[in-house]
């Protein structure tokens, strides 16, 4: 195969660990190994000294008390931890949790399972935006509702809930509100009492830290959230979460969000302005490209567009060395096209020709500009190449085609 | 991920474009749907029951592109009894399709034969 240039714009997939992170995490694998639950030697407590200053650095970025945040292997777990874990604790109280048709799979499978135990879920829609309406989150609460899971951030789209009104509104309603903050800790600001969250997922390898490290923050306070475990064998994280803790994983993930924090809003700007030369050079240079998501909420970083007339999958072919991401049902082991861009009403076709940009910390303008180049000329190649364009541009109108799909 | 084949096909489509539709002597298949994700467009043009000519134009994945133009490649120069023989399997053999990936050379063979039969259908409408 041909060598080609490469060019990672996947971030919101995964970011590399920042050389500073990985520093911080080194002595963890030799030096200090011990394991943080001993208690009886140097070893350990030189483990549990670090657990403990990176447990009060991540509970102070989000405006939390050390003692809330409990560690797990990603944000996937603490989303099974949250959902599961609140609605086995409240099940006498009630049995009703109300979630969102694009949350992460990591929220919605939980939900799912719990809908075949008996459970009640009611999934709120989003409009063309990927936006839910408040007054329908509202008039869906019931007294017997324990748990509301909404995203701050969506992985696909981008699009930025208001996560401080969905607050507001559950503890006006009594209920307790989960979001899973991963594409948006460490980008935006979060402060779990401002925003009165009860229960936040996040992960480290999305803000430059390392893989296999998560959290769950959950609220001690006003009021104080009760989970049931999910994981048993040693009882620790005071009993939410049994496992050994992953030392150097929690010692990087505290580094990496401190190094997110101490220049936030510069990084934002900087990233913000990558994805706004991204779009611009792009949109200028083709026609029918639609923009998917909320053109005002959104992560600075993303960028989610259909190129019509040309399937995702063959458009990343045409961009080798190029990393994004597709919502091209070939691209996913499911054979669907993303149910986030189905949820928001964007018919099958364009959910085919779709690809996510997630711009990171050390993309440069040169790449950008680079990137802009290869999907504009690749995707003027596949269109002289689309039976589809063709047609388009003979003006006759694709939805009244009979076509034989298979 | 691709085969060397289904890249080569990809990066050096054989015989894309369009022949007048129009025409007693083309033949033209149109399968597949935009939202299950492809859609092929195959055409041949026959004299005295050879195939001289045969274009595609397809939206889909690179294996679909490959299987279309791999198809147009195999038609060239055969009878039409000859074209009718062409399997799928042969198709996702040639491009070492993997599983998941053997439905565009399903598409590709129902390409060709709805582009026979259109053909026949002018031809018996004369």
């Amino acid at each position: 195969m041909d060598t080609h240039r490469l060019v990672y714009l996947d971030h919101q997939a995964t970011t590399p660990v920042d050389p500073t992170v990985l520093e911080a995490m080194l002595p963890y694998f030799g030096q200090h190994f011990g394991n943080a639950a001993s208690k009886g030697h140097d070893f350990g407590w030189a483990a549990e000294k670090a657990v403990d200053q990176a447990r009060e650095s991540l509970a102070a970025g989000i405006g939390a008390r050390a003692r809330e945040i409990v560690f797990t292997s990603g944000a996937t777990e603490a989303d099974n931890l949250a959902v599961l874990g609140a609605a086995r604790m409240y099940q006498t109280k009630g049995q009703h949790l109300i979630s969102c048709a694009t949350e992460h799979k990591a929220v919605l499978d939980p939900m799912q399972a719990l809908q075949a135990q008996g459970y009640e879920v009611t999934f709120l829609g989003v409009d063309a935006q990927g936006r839910i309406d408040l007054d329908e989150l509202r008039a869906a609460i019931r007294p017997d509702t324990v748990l509301v899971s909404i995203m701050h951030g969506n992985n696909e789209v981008g699009n930025l809930h208001p996560i401080a009104e969905i607050g507001a509104i559950c503890r006006e309603h009594g209920a307790l509100f989960h979001t899973d903050a991963t594409q948006t800790l460490g980008k935006e600001e979060i402060d779990v009492d401002a925003m009165n969250i009860d229960l936040l997922s996040a992960s480290a390898h999305k803000l430059y830290g390392p893989k296999g490290i998560g959290m769950l923050y959950v609220r001690r306070r006003n009021p104080r959230v009760r989970l049931e475990a999910i994981m048993f064998g040693g009882g620790h994280e005071r009993g939410l979460r049994s496992g050994t803790l992953n030392v150097p994983g929690i010692v990087g993930f505290a580094k990496a969000l401190e190094l997110c924090l101490a220049d936030r809003a510069g990084q934002q700007q900087r990233i913000g302005a990558l994805r706004d030369r991204l779009q611009k050079s792009i949109l200028e240079r083709l026609d029918f490209v639609e923009f998917n998501g909320d053109p005002e909420h959104r992560l600075a970083c993303n960028l989610n567009l259909s190129f019509a007339f040309i399937e995702g999958e063959s458009l990343i072919m045409g961009i080798p060395g190029i990393a994004v991401s597709s919502g091209s049902a070939c691209t996913s082991a499911s054979l669907e096209p993303s149910y986030v861009l189905r949820a928001m009403g964007v018919g099958d076709e364009l959910a085919h020709s779709s690809i996510r940009f997630g711009i990171g910390r050390f993309n440069s303008e040169e790449e950008i500009d680079y990137v802009a180049d290869a999907v504009v000329a690749a995707v003027k190649r596949l269109r002289e190449m689309s039976p589809l364009y063709e047609m388009a541009l003979e003006g006759i109108d694709l939805s009244s085609v009979q076509w034989q799909g298979h | 991920m691709y085969s060397n084949q289904v890249i080569d096909h990809y990066q050096n489509p054989r015989n894309v474009g369009s022949l007048d539709k129009e025409s007693e002597d083309v033949g033209t298949g149109v399968v597949g749907a935009p939202e299950c994700g492809d859609v092929m467009k195959l055409q041949i043009e026959v004299q005295d029951g050879v195939i001289t000519d045969a274009r595609f134009k397809t939206f889909g994945c690179g294996s679909a592109i490959a299987s279309s133009s791999l198809a147009t490649e195999w038609l060239k120069g055969r009878t039409l009894d000859d074209a009718t023989s062409i399997r799928n399997s042969d198709i996702a053999k040639e491009l070492a399709l993997p599983p998941v990936k053997i439905h565009c050379s399903v598409l590709a063979e129902d390409a060709i034969r709805q582009a026979i039969a259109d053909y026949q259908a002018k031809q018996e409408g004369k």
